[in-house]
């Protein structure tokens, strides 16, 4: 496996800072293997740019394990690059074809501006979620763990929301920019436990509000981000979400 | 000389904790609000030790240097984190996870702080369940467990294979709703480098503030506080390879060992079994697969050596040996844990395989993880459903889907393709020394999480890692810390407009001032990657006298070529450059790669993560010498990385439980 190499041309959006004209850089003749990761790759190609004594490309990743949520990048067009069910630190060369040009774009979206290079500024997310995503008690006063049962199903499905990670591709993937799929999971993963339902109505308020307050768009039922969420969070959940905050309005 | 002093309260090990909190010294509601306290990093331990101090009404200062606190490593575990429930019924109690614990350490951790441990596990649950952390349930809707290494009993609680993710949103929450409530300061992409001590009236230095570089800004910045914490994770990067995340580093904890904390038991790196072997030089990291995959998984060589070499060499495939050709291992050598033994034996157990040229790769480097068994006997859905995204990750990485239909064999049997996993190095034990009360060997400056050394030996079991970095943050430092405080509430909030601040941020820039003016050759990552090279070779899974001495010589040798040979493009302090911050990261990691050494040179005994070739039983088991070494090593800095550290002993005292040979067999 070791010896396959494989050529790739990496098209890559630089920018200096936040306020600096931004370009698209050609970097040709990127040396890797189908077994590396696309994150290896940009690595062996900022070892390059080191070598020649050149600022390396500043993107954002850390475990590398597809749970942290800090890797991002467009890939030809998809966030995370075209794997499903993935993030862009679990991409391998394998994706893409010997002499390949591949396109690499940071997150587009107004409400994440660009940093530097491929790095954006996701502070907006943090935002939402202190604006409502918790339960409202201090720690010592929990009774014990057992004391309320709570059905698989429900169980699981908060697990399904709460995979979320935060990493920002439902709202690059969508035209309106809206961080709907995202805000949607932890009201879901709340709501649905008995812990959280005690205050859905203040929280689906306030996060809701505070998420058209930032600036992200609204939905409109495309459905991109579902599809290019690594952590495949459903649809459903922003139909859930309309749901708590419509009946939270009402109770109002 | 003074051995180090752990403040162990009096009483039985059973009562400790509770005499502690009832004697122990608090800060009123008025006063908590007068107090400032930083809290750097936002993993497990800081996320809830930060919340939980806002909450109880202290100023809270809290760094990070990933974009969001949510992004801190602990996220990426998966297994599970264990508690003495005992919902299962299966005899589990505080005195059996405490005594696993010590066991599965190695003798080697401090008993009084395990048992604590131990008894606030339980609370933890209850504090993430009430945070709604959607942990597994039964049917009924109680919640489940599995089992892990290292224990008898089903104690670990578990979010699929997220774990640690559940557990630390449960906890940014918390934080979260504490920023909203303006009790904490969140500065994220911030990274400590120097600790402020300042010298007060009473000739007492304490731990005043920190000097934080604003990575976006490239600018140094001053905070002050009435004590300062780190919660900044282990040291396993010194490695270059590691299951760390790529930011993982250990330069908060070298500032504060620089100036007087003590570093603890370093030599006590813990190389995790399960891990996706190696396939190339231009590899960043590894993956990690988790413990729990052994609950169901048996671990295999091939039994014949030619059946090995035929796989080496690409010929056959896993799933071609038939089941009476296989040679479980664990099973045969640890009949009692089987493929639960801790994670250190079963690391040398591959190793051993491996070494005598049974390894099932083109390298020869890895063994199998097999799911035959578990799938023949509970349907591929079970097996799916328990491990289903272990699964999808390793297939995405390697190709190969471990649920997938092999092959039917001549013996009427279904063999399904069974994953390859090596050990690599996941977690540190050794870290900054701290008291029972949390506090390092500098006054106002505490640990807590992984980067302290205190819970687990020399070799911590799965699941408990989880459970340690809660138990530090909810439970134990929020209590401790008071005893520090009740005495600062007549200190007023601090300026950084002073001579020490002034001192210490132009060491910060003249440091950055220097690694960018060497003007050398050599990529931050070209020498990072040589330097894991000599840890991996010499200060491994494998360690003697002779290869740590020469470890220590070609670790100054690096060191010498880092200095005048390093290249770091851009500027100073003008905007973001990352390549300068590795440099920064990368110069402690060789410091601290020496410290390991020095620790495992001078421990002349084989014990947990720590095995030393000389120190063998003739079965090949690790055999400690409890006569000679029965302490931990406290590592003082000298004032020059270039000074071989002096050691401190801080001799263990054991009264619940018996010291003996760790025992797996039966």
């Amino acid at each position: 496996m070791e010896d396959k190499v494989m050529k790739v041309n990496l098209r890559v959006w630089r920018q200096a800072g936040p306020k600096a004209k931004g370009e698209f850089v050609t970097y040709e003749g990127v040396e890797t293997t189908p077994d590396t990761s696309f994150l290896e790759t940009l690595d062996i190609l900022n070892e390059m740019l080191v070598e020649r004594q050149e600022e390396p490309i500043v993107f954002d990743h850390d475990c590398r394990e597809g749970i942290c949520g800090m890797c991002s990048l467009y890939i030809n067009g998809h966030p995370h690059g075209p794997a499903t069910g993935a993030t862009t630190c679990q991409l391998y060369m394998r994706r893409f074809r010997n002499g390949e040009t591949i396109t690499v774009e940071p997150w587009r979206s107004a409400a994440f501006p660009v940093i530097k290079d491929l790095m954006v500024d996701r502070n907006a997310f943090d935002k939402i979620q202190q604006a409502g995503g918790y339960v409202s008690f201090n720690c010592g006063g929990a009774q014990d763990a057992n004391s309320i049962p709570i059905s698989k199903v429900q169980a699981d499905e908060a697990m399904d929301s709460a995979s979320c990670i935060g990493c920002g591709a439902c709202v690059a993937a969508c035209k309106n920019g809206s961080a709907m799929l995202f805000v949607s999971a932890k009201i879901n993963q709340l709501s649905r436990l008995p812990q959280g339902a005690v205050e859905r109505d203040r929280r689906a308020l306030a996060m809701v509000a505070k998420m058209d307050e930032l600036g992200f768009g609204n939905c409109t039922n495309t459905g991109a981000c579902a599809a290019e969420c690594p952590k495949n969070i459903k649809m459903a959940n922003i139909a859930r979400m309309n749901r708590e905050f419509i009946a939270a309005k009402c109770r109002k | 000389m003074n051995p180090a002093d752990s403040k162990i309260p009096e009483g039985p090990v059973a009562d400790k904790w509770t005499n502690y909190k009832a004697h122990q010294k608090l800060v009123n509601p008025a006063n908590k609000r007068r107090l400032d306290i930083i809290v750097v990093g936002t993993g497990l331990a800081g996320a809830s030790a930060a919340s939980t101090l806002a909450e109880m009404g202290f100023n809270v200062l809290n760094f990070c240097i990933q974009d969001s606190p949510r992004r801190a490593h602990s996220i990426a575990a998966q297994g599970g984190i264990n508690a003495a429930k005992n919902y299962q019924n299966d005899g589990d109690s505080v005195y059996r996870l405490f005594y696993d614990t010590v066991k599965g350490g190695d003798y080697r951790a401090r008993e009084a702080n395990v048992y604590r441990l131990a008894e606030v596990s339980n609370n933890i649950i209850d504090q993430c369940v009430a945070q709604g952390v959607p942990f597994a349930r039964e049917y009924g809707g109680l919640l489940a467990n599995r089992s892990f290494g290292g224990a008898q009993v089903s104690r670990t609680f578990y979010a699929k294979g997220q774990t640690g993710q559940q557990l630390l949103l449960g906890a940014y929450s918390s934080l979260n709703r504490q920023i909203q409530a303006g009790k904490v300061k969140s500065y994220n992409r911030y990274e400590m480098h120097e600790l402020v001590l300042i010298k007060d009236k009473d000739g007492v230095e304490r731990a005043r503030g920190i000097i934080a570089k604003n990575l976006v800004t490239g600018k140094f910045e001053r905070f002050a506080a009435h004590a300062v914490v780190i919660a900044t994770g282990g040291y396993g990067n010194t490695y270059f390879l590691s299951t760390n995340a790529m930011g993982c580093n250990v330069s908060a904890a070298m500032a504060c060992y620089r100036k007087g904390a003590y570093f603890a038991n370093p030599a006590f790196v813990q190389i995790h079994p399960t891990c996706i072997p190696v396939h190339g030089d231009k590899q960043s990291k590894l993956t990690l697969m988790s413990e729990s995959l052994r609950n169901d998984g048996r671990i295999w060589v091939p039994k014949k050596l030619e059946d090995a070499k035929r796989l080496q060499s690409g010929e056959i495939k896993g799933s071609d040996i038939p089941e009476a050709d296989r040679d479980y291992y664990l099973e045969r050598r640890y009949p009692a844990f089987g493929n639960l033994v801790p994670r250190d034996v079963a690391s040398r157990a591959a190793k051993e395989r491996c070494d005598h040229g049974f390894g099932v790769n083109n390298t020869g480097l890895a063994v199998f993880l097999d799911f035959s068994e578990a799938i023949n006997r509970l349907g591929i859905d079970v097996v799916r459903q328990r491990y289903g995204n272990l699964f999808d990750m390793y297939e995405e990485i390697t190709d190969v889907n471990p649920g997938e239909l092999a092959k039917v064999g001549e013996d009427g049997l279904n063999y399904y393709n069974p994953m390859m996993i090596f050990p690599a190095i996941h977690y540190t034990m050794g870290g900054i020394w701290v008291d029972y009360e949390l506090q390092t060997s500098v006054k106002g400056l505490f640990a807590i999480g992984e980067c302290n050394f205190s819970d687990h030996g020399a070799n911590r079991l799965g699941a408990s890692a989880l459970m340690q970095g809660l138990a530090d943050g909810y439970f134990v430092l929020p209590y401790t810390i008071q005893n520090y405080l009740s005495d600062q509430i007549t200190v007023p909030h601090f300026t950084t407009d002073t001579p020490e601040f002034d001192a210490a941020e132009k060491k910060c820039v003249a440091e950055e001032e220097r690694l960018i003016n060497i003007k050398g050759q050599r990529s931050v990552d070209s020498i990072h990657k040589e330097l894991g090279h000599i840890m991996w070779e010499y200060v491994g899974m494998a360690r003697d006298k002779e290869g740590l001495q020469k470890a220590i010589t070609m670790l100054d040798d690096l060191r010498k070529e880092f200095n005048t040979n390093l290249y770091v493009p851009g500027t100073v302090g003008e905007s973001m450059n990352v390549e300068l911050d590795k440099a920064f990261r990368l110069n402690d990691f060789i410091t601290m790669g020496k410290l390991i050494a020095y620790d495992a040179l001078n421990r002349n005994e084989s014990c947990g993560g720590h095995f030393r070739t000389e120190y063998q039983t003739e079965e090949g088991e690790a055999k400690r010498d409890d006569e000679n070494y029965f302490y931990v090593s406290c590592w003082e800095y000298e004032g020059s990385d270039e000074k071989a550290p002096e050691l401190i002993k801080e001799t263990l005292e054991y009264e619940a439980i018996k010291v003996q040979t760790r025992n797996y067999k039966s």
